[in-house]
């Protein structure tokens, strides 16, 4: 007994952790319900086209727009899921048919689609994606390039049930 | 004319136009350029013609161009902000064309980029205080509360463009268009300033 609670500062800091995990416990509930879905962003659905095809690539490529779909709530990877991408390239504007595209999600929910070099249109070089498909709510994104350099650009989808 | 007098002429003038010249050369050479439609490529020269009468405005209106003080610098302040206008007008339309909903959102304030904000507001700024200037005689305003206004106004233009045109990747070229930004700030803060101690000293 003496050796588990040895000192007054023991106890203070033993009591301070039971204390503040039982705080966090009380205060960050959402941690049990698991994955929130992705909300759209402002603008996200400008110049959208619906019913892009699936393509190999768009365009020419040298560019690769990733990332991965899951449902919310479980956060569970989805497989075979429509993601559409758009952009101003070196090869069109957002407005252009040929600048859309779309790909599917593979086992692991994680999505690549090769297209043109994104540059800056508007103010900032960007991307934008769509899921919008029946089985789960319609979701698009806008992400940001930090640097119009980069020839890389990843979006995250969390997809709330329809 | 001196020719010391006749120096500090071609100086004055050969920075005026070094500060406008060069922004819209370096603009002219982006690489971006080469990936724009031409409605899309008018609409950012619009902005920068745009951003070059707002460092004329503040220098004619002071009369502070050798060649151009007094009334003959007021006349072209004048037709200067007709032209500004226009140019603002064009800046949007065709923007509009090139993308309608991204012109749309920052009309609404609801566009994600926040320098969208920052040029709607000059926007509004320019027409208000282009407006003020055609209805001077018209409007039952003292002169002392009309220059508060239409100065007012053209602080609001001056930080709104600068705040805008400093937070766009575009065809500007960084430095050039820190400089353009720069002067046309300190242009404008030095002449109303000067106009307040004018006006003071007069009363």
């Amino acid at each position: 007994m003496t050796d588990i609670i040895t000192t007054r500062r023991t106890l203070l800091a033993a009591t301070g952790a039971i204390v503040s995990t039982g705080i966090a416990g009380l205060i960050l509930p959402a941690q049990a319900k698991g994955v929130a879905a992705t909300p759209s962003m402002r603008g996200g659905a400008n110049n959208y086209l619906s019913g892009a095809p699936i393509v190999e690539r768009i365009g020419g490529g040298g560019f690769w727009m990733t990332g991965t779909v899951r449902r919310a709530g479980d956060g569970a990877p989805l497989q075979g899921q429509r993601i559409q991408v758009w952009a101003h390239t070196t090869e069109g504007d957002e407005r252009d048919a040929r600048s859309h595209g779309a790909t599917l999600t593979d086992a692991n929910g994680e999505f690549r689609l090769e297209m043109p070099q994104i540059v800056p249109a508007f103010g900032q070089a960007h991307a934008h994606l769509a899921y919008d498909s029946d089985e789960f709510e319609t979701v698009f994104l806008r992400p940001v390039m930090a640097s119009a350099s980069e020839t890389r650009l990843s979006a995250d989808f969390v997809l709330q049930p329809a | 004319m001196k020719g010391s007098s006749r120096a500090h002429a071609a100086l004055i003038w050969a920075v005026v136009v070094t500060a406008i010249a060069v922004p819209i050369a370096a603009a002219a050479m982006s690489p971006l350029l080469q990936w724009r439609g031409a409605v899309y490529i008018a609409a950012g020269f619009a902005g920068i013609v745009a951003m070059a009468l707002l460092l004329l405005q503040p220098l004619l209106v002071a009369g502070a161009l050798p060649g151009l003080s007094g009334r003959s610098g007021r006349l072209v302040h004048r037709w200067a902000g007709g032209l500004l206008v226009v140019t603002v007008v064009v800046h949007v339309a065709a923007l509009w064309v090139t993308s309608p909903p991204d012109v749309i959102d920052a009309l609404l304030f609801a566009s994600p980029t926040p320098f969208s904000f920052w040029g709607v507001v000059a926007m509004w700024a320019v027409f208000a205080s282009a407006l003020l200037a055609a209805l001077r005689w018209r409007l039952p305003l003292r002169p002392q509360t009309w220059r508060l206004a239409h100065t007012g106004l053209a602080a609001v233009i001056v930080v709104g463009s600068v705040v805008h045109a400093m937070l766009i990747e575009g065809t500007m070229e960084t430095i050039s268009k820190f400089v353009l930004c720069a002067l046309v700030t300190v242009a404008t803060l030095k002449v109303i300033v000067g106009l307040n101690i004018r006006i003071r000293r007069s009363r």
